[in-house]
């Protein structure tokens, strides 16, 4: 089964700001539109950086970077944040 | 003394002449400017001159507001393009948002509305599936006598939103409604579109060819509404003429492209008022020589007075009907008038328009 | 158009056209010794939509150069009303130079303390009590945010009172407007700031607490997550989106280094002891 590839802008497309309760406020210049993301959302967006990823080449970065021992059904989790990311315009099918 | 626009477009045809104004002639232009949505144009026309500090200041504002509208018009475009790329279609964008796309002098400053596409007829269905499917739009809550409207006889699928994002996208199949007299040819209009330059690979949106654009604003000069707007529309087809006048061909293949399109006469009216407004360069052979109702034309379209209201109540009611008669044949606006009058009669509204 | 005013309120400065002349003469009494824009930022008509409505049960529509397109026309009683609301459109629609805040604003030792919430939470009201109290009055409507510096600029425009709370200054006719009754059950005046507002409405000055309040519940004071705060104040802003990330550069940095609490209060003494405690713990 092959899966979905997805794309981000690169990383000065975004403007981003880490809020006191650690939820992040990003700023999207190729929108004009602001989202509010909460973990692991921005960090999701982060490993996007390297390259266009489908959630197995994602999963493996962010094992790479995060510890996410603990985190229950990943694949899942992570899928579920891509459609998000992709409905708010931050990351696509190419 | 009664003022008119002629105060705008000069300022737009020649903003070192708006130097001279006083604090009363300025605040007339801003307040009309706003009125014709042409305050980021005007804004854009008068950057680095010599401006009084309140009027720098506005066209400031007026600048950002521009290149925010212009934000906003490409981002509905890309959200548009990433879910129809894969139907293989061609989406060809209209009016401001291809004006700003194709980096063109008509999108400077330019106030754009909804997003405007044009696609085949037979795609039509593909489209909307699309759209309401994956793209998250969903319908403008109309009744259903609209709605039949809108597919049967407009040019368009009913209004389309966007559930998140608040903005409307029309999807058109033709250029003017199936029941108006000039009938463009809308499938050569996408056959010799042009594609944009997309640096991202995929399915690339597409513009009018430059002398479809022209037939197109021309069209919708004079078949939509009352004029209303008129200023801005012959503030794009300066533009435009500017951009691609000097090329090789270009007047002659306006010319025939006119023809194919039912558009001679209204692309010709439209050089000649745009010449007269803005002192446009044309082909005086595509303009042909003065007519009768021209001058008409031009007091409709500067009917405007420096508190931003609309002047000459007599001259726009009767651009009104006509407009609607060029849209219907007479039974149908007959039957199309009752309903809605009808409509509002069980509504007990409020006061209509003036 | 007939009749014409012209005021300028803190940095913005309006022209307003009338049909009538009534409600302009209200005006030029409230507003006295404000400044008068040479070229106004914005333009507000009351008008009759139909000819025979100037005379006949007179109704005034509110236009000008943003509008909206069903407005509801307002009896000619009520055209001072209507001047005010047109206003607050053209800022609401068209400011484009600060962060536009539904906030009421007062300030003191230079540092501005701005109060937020739902319509009817009473941050008019509370506003207008503490600049009789000490404070410097900068506005009751909205709060302009400087996009360079954060700066907090007044825009001290008339008071709506409502219902009870124009008891509060019925022993200062002179600075309060004719009784408008909008509803069978409210009732709205005007009323003028205090001079030091008015002669000071050109000195900006800094956000240092900001507080949503909640009028009719038992005392309580909650600390607020700042994603709330950021969201909260998205909704409580009309022209956010429009600026873009200017707006989002100063939004940001207002909820990150300004302290926020929710405060819930029975009366107004209440809510006024409660700001000036944690004033002295916050401001």
């Amino acid at each position: 089964m092959t899966e979905a590839v997805f794309r981000a802008d690169p990383p000065d497309a975004r403007r981003c700001v880490v809020l006191a309760d650690g939820v992040t406020v990003v700023y999207h210049r190729p929108s004009g539109l602001t989202h509010i993301l909460a973990p692991p959302a921005p960090e999701v967006l982060a490993a996007m950086s390297e390259g266009d990823a489908d959630t197995g080449t994602l999963i493996a970065r962010l094992e790479r970077d995060h510890d996410l021992s603990g985190t229950d059904d990943l694949r899942g989790t992570l899928t579920a944040r891509l459609v998000e990311l992709e409905t708010a315009g931050l990351v696509w099918r190419p | 003394m009664m003022t008119d626009a002629r105060l705008l477009t000069r300022a737009l045809a020649d903003p070192q002449s708006a130097l001279a104004l006083d604090a009363q002639g300025w605040t007339d232009l801003i307040a009309m400017a706003r009125a014709e949505q042409l305050i980021g144009s005007l804004a854009h026309r008068l950057d680095g001159l010599d401006l009084p500090e309140t009027v720098a200041r506005l066209c400031d504002d007026a600048r950002l507001s521009a290149r925010h509208a212009r934000t906003q018009a490409l981002w509905e475009a890309e959200m548009g393009r990433r879910v129809l790329a894969s139907l293989g279609e061609p989406v060809v964008l209209l009016k401001g948002t291809a004006y700003v796309a194709a980096g063109l002098s008509a999108g400077i400053g330019r106030s754009i509305g909804d997003c405007d596409i044009l696609v085949r007829r037979g795609a039509l269905d593909a489209v909307e599936k699309a759209l309401i499917g994956q793209g998250g739009w969903e319908w403008v809550k109309e009744d259903s006598y609209d709605d039949a409207y809108y597919r049967e006889h407009m040019h368009e699928l009913p209004p389309l939103i966007h559930k998140d994002r608040d903005r409307m996208i029309d999807v058109h199949h033709t250029v003017l409604p199936l029941t108006a007299r000039p009938t463009p040819d809308a499938e050569s209009m996408i056959a010799e579109s042009e594609e944009l330059d997309v640096s991202d690979g995929g399915g690339g949106l597409r513009v009018l060819s430059p002398p479809d654009m022209i037939c197109h604003s021309a069209a919708h000069l004079f078949a939509d509404g009352d004029l209303a707007g008129g200023l801005r529309n012959l503030w794009d087809i300066d533009r435009l003429l500017r951009d691609f006048g000097e090329r090789e061909g270009f007047w002659n293949r306006l010319g025939q492209r006119a023809e194919l399109h039912q558009l001679s006469t209204p692309v010709s009216r439209a050089l000649r008022l745009a010449e007269i407004l803005y002192d446009t360069p044309v082909d005086g052979d595509l303009a042909g020589p003065g007519r009768a109702g021209d001058l008409l034309y031009v007091r409709r379209l500067l009917a405007r007075d420096g508190w931003g209201r609309e002047t000459r109540k007599c001259l726009r009611f009767a651009f009104y009907i006509r407009s609607h008669w060029l849209r219907m044949p007479p039974l149908m606006l007959a039957k199309h008038l009752w309903t809605k009058w009808r409509k509002g009669q069980a509504n007990a509204n409020g006061p209509g328009s003036a | 158009m007939k009749h014409e005013f012209r005021v300028t309120v803190g940095p913005v400065g309006f022209r307003i056209g009338s049909d009538w002349k009534q409600p302009l003469d209200r005006m030029r009494r409230l507003y006295q010794g404000y400044p008068v824009p040479d070229i106004p930022d914005f333009t507000v008509r009351l008008f009759a939509q139909r000819p025979w409505r100037k005379i006949i049960r007179p109704s005034v529509t509110i236009g000008g150069d943003y509008m909206l397109p069903d407005a509801q026309p307002m009896a000619l009683a009520h055209g001072l009303l209507a001047a005010e609301m047109g206003m607050n459109l053209q800022m609401a629609l068209g400011q484009r130079r600060y962060l536009v805040l539904h906030a009421s604003a007062v300030e003191r030792d230079g540092k501005a303390l701005l109060m937020t919430g739902e319509s009817g939470a009473g941050k008019s009201t509370l506003s207008a009590l503490l600049g009789e109290r000490g404070w410097r009055f900068m506005g009751d409507e909205f709060a302009l945010v400087d996009l360079e510096n954060g700066a907090i600029h007044a825009f001290p425009r008339m008071v709506s009172l409502k219902n009870e709370a124009v008891a509060l200054f019925e022993a200062q006719p002179d600075r309060l407007g004719p009784i408008m009754h909008i509803t069978p059950k409210g009732t709205i005046r005007h009323l003028r700031p205090p001079e030091d507002a008015i002669a000071r409405m050109e000195e900006s000055a800094r956000p240092a607490m900001l507080l949503f309040p909640r009028f009719g519940f038992e005392p309580a004071v909650r600390e607020m997550g700042e994603a709330e705060v950021f969201v909260r104040l998205t909704q409580a802003s009309t022209n956010y989106v429009a600026l873009g990330e200017a707006g989002y550069d100063a939004l940001t940095t207002l909820v990150r280094s300004v302290p926020t609490r929710a405060i819930d209060y029975p009366d107004t003494e209440r809510a006024v002891e409660a700001v000036e405690r944690l004033w002295a713990d916050l401001g």
